[in-house]
């Protein structure tokens, strides 16, 4: 009994962090741009592909043989694809609406983000199903000695750590530097970040890449807890990822991992204990979302009054 | 020849045209004001200075430059400072946040330092809070520290737009002393202001804005001595 209810919050622990590496993107672009970029959840899914293409068709066997080696090149290898495909996104297709109404870009997103999926149904190989990735950290699991033991796979462990480390380096990037500190007077104001010698664009474009390199390593750590990867994952986790970034409030990076960790629990949780199990997880967690923005519309941590909304 | 040139300046929201026609010089060292009545064109004026809107038609020169086509960051490299209208701080940051915006592009840290020291001198309150969020801070307070971000580039010329907006009486002598301080220590000021009584006793040349137009110019004295600006602007200073 005991076990089971925490052998759930692990898996609603990694679950949680994953979603939180996604929320992140989300929550960054909209604080800068106000732009929901529905495109986001396939920029995880590209950096997952990109990562398999790396270790099935690039990396020799010495190397994929040993994860030590693997992991990080992969790894970066996913991070660098999802900066690309974010970069050119933002350039491409957000950059030229900058001044267009609301609803223009917001369409757009829908449309890239359909072009993506289909773009790697139709170029990467067996893409149009799942393709099997491998485990790229120690294999098996580790047993918490409470209960009857409570098992969490040494990837899983991973993905907590690496999500938490990479979230809380993101806060400290944008609250100490001098960078993030132009991401935040944009993001507060952007004419008068311009007065102060900020070029938006850089800003901006900044902005796609952290988003883009986060989710491009939760692309290739997802593909290596759940051991295969399909064109859908990035709309599936995009989802809830979106979702967990409006409950922490939106434009807030600790907002996004609470956000994150409370709906990889409510998944688990909900699944195992609620009525309908897992074909329900949509229901909870949207049920989780109302209550909370019915009690506090601007999310966890949001602002109340933002300069810029 | 003039440090800022400003000639038949057009300047459009879309179809609304609300500066057709505005020119005008400033000389290093001086404080030029641009007066003029609600909606005049003044702040449109500074803000197309400044970069951050594109002039239909005219052009403005800096130190022989022309800079009508640059975007707003390099304007502010050539410097160019521009304190808007209604402060616009960054409300969530502290002072010394403010501060180091205003010194963003700037690579020397020891000056920096040096100057942020030199507006927490001049503006002793916000030395005292500096780790306060500006939005805390008074009016008056909060316009000291808009003007400290401006020079916190170091700028060359400083544009000013309605420091005085919304101030205490004592508190715009004191903002005005200070435009006065800076322009002894070398500092370009264009100052734009409704409060056109105080800024024309402080300026060294002023031009009216009206309508979108330049229509009158002269010495601060002049303006002040002028019958129509008297009646347009000064209403009661006269008849007092
Ligand atoms: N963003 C805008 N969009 C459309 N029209 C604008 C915009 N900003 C200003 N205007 C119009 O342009 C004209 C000039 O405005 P501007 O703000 O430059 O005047 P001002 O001289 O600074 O006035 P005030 O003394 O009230 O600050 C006005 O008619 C104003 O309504
Ligand atoms: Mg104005």
């Amino acid at each position: 009994m005991l076990s089971t209810f925490l052998s759930q919050i692990a898996n609603g622990l990694v679950l949680g962090s994953l979603i939180a590496l996604i929320a992140l993107g989300y929550t960054m672009v909209y604080g800068i741009i106000t732009l929901i970029n529905f495109a986001h959840g396939e920029i995880f899914m590209v950096g997952a592909y990109g990562g398999l293409a790396s270790m099935t068709y690039l990396l020799p066997t010495v190397i994929t043989q040993r994860w030590y080696f693997a992991l990080p090149i992969v790894l970066v290898v996913g991070a660098l694809v999802s900066i690309l495909v974010a970069v050119a996104m933002e350039r491409f297709a957000y950059r030229p609406l900058r001044n267009a109404p609301r609803l223009a870009p917001l369409i757009t997103a829908l449309g890239v983000s359909v072009a993506l999926q289909e773009a790697v149904r139709v170029f990467y190989p067996g893409a149009t199903a799942a393709i099997p990735f491998p485990d790229l950290f120690i294999q098996g699991t580790l047993i918490i000695p409470i209960g009857d033991g409570v098992p969490i796979r040494y990837t899983g462990i991973l993905l907590i750590v690496l999500s938490l480390v990479l979230a809380f380096g993101l806060e400290r990037f944008v609250e100490r530097t001098r960078m993030g500190r132009a991401m935040r007077a944009t993001s507060q104001d952007r004419d008068v970040a311009r007065l102060m010698g900020i070029n938006p664009d850089r800003v901006i474009v900044l902005t796609f890449a952290i988003g883009g390199a986060l989710a491009g390593i939760a692309g290739v750590l997802y593909g290596s807890y759940l051991n295969n990867i399909n064109i859908d994952m990035g709309f599936q986790n995009g989802i809830f990822a979106f979702t967990a970034a409006v409950l922490g409030g939106i434009g807030n990076i600790r907002g996004a991992v609470i956000g994150g960790l409370v709906i990889g629990l409510v998944k688990a949780l909900g699944g195992q204990y609620l009525p309908g199990g897992t074909a329900y997880d949509y229901v909870w967690i949207f049920v989780v979302l109302i209550i909370v923005l019915v009690f506090r519309p601007q999310g966890f941590f949001g602002e109340t009054e933002r300069v810029r909304a | 020849m003039a440090f800022l040139s400003v000639r038949d300046l057009v300047v459009a929201y879309g179809a609304i045209q609300a500066v057709r026609g505005v020119s005008f010089e400033v000389e290093r060292g001086q404080i030029v004001s641009l007066i003029g009545s609600n909606g005049a064109g003044k702040t449109t004026t500074l803000r197309t200075v400044s970069g951050l809107l594109r002039p239909v038609s005219g052009e403005i020169v800096l130190d022989g430059t022309p800079i009508h086509t640059l975007p707003a960051h390099e304007i502010l490299s050539l410097g160019v400072a521009h304190s808007p209208e209604g402060r616009r701080l960054f409300a969530r940051m502290s002072v010394e946040e403010n501060l180091r915006l205003g010194a963003y592009t700037r690579k020397d840290e020891a000056g920096v330092l040096k100057d942020i020291q030199r507006v927490y001198d001049l503006f002793p309150v916000l030395g005292e809070r500096r780790m306060n969020k500006a939005g805390l801070f008074s009016g008056g307070e909060q316009q000291m520290l808009a003007i400290g971000r401006a020079l916190m580039s170091s700028p060359k010329l400083l544009m000013l737009d309605e420091p005085s907006m919304g101030l205490s009486p004592i508190m715009t002598q004191k903002i005005f002393d200070t435009v006065k301080e800076l322009r002894d220590a070398g500092t370009t000021v264009l100052l734009v202001e409704q409060n056109a009584l105080s800024a024309l006793a402080l300026s060294d040349h002023a031009y009216v804005i009206d309508l979108g137009r330049t229509t009158l110019s002269g010495t601060g004295r002049e303006l002040l001595a002028d019958p129509r600006v008297q009646e347009a602007y000064l209403g009661e200073a006269a008849s007092a």
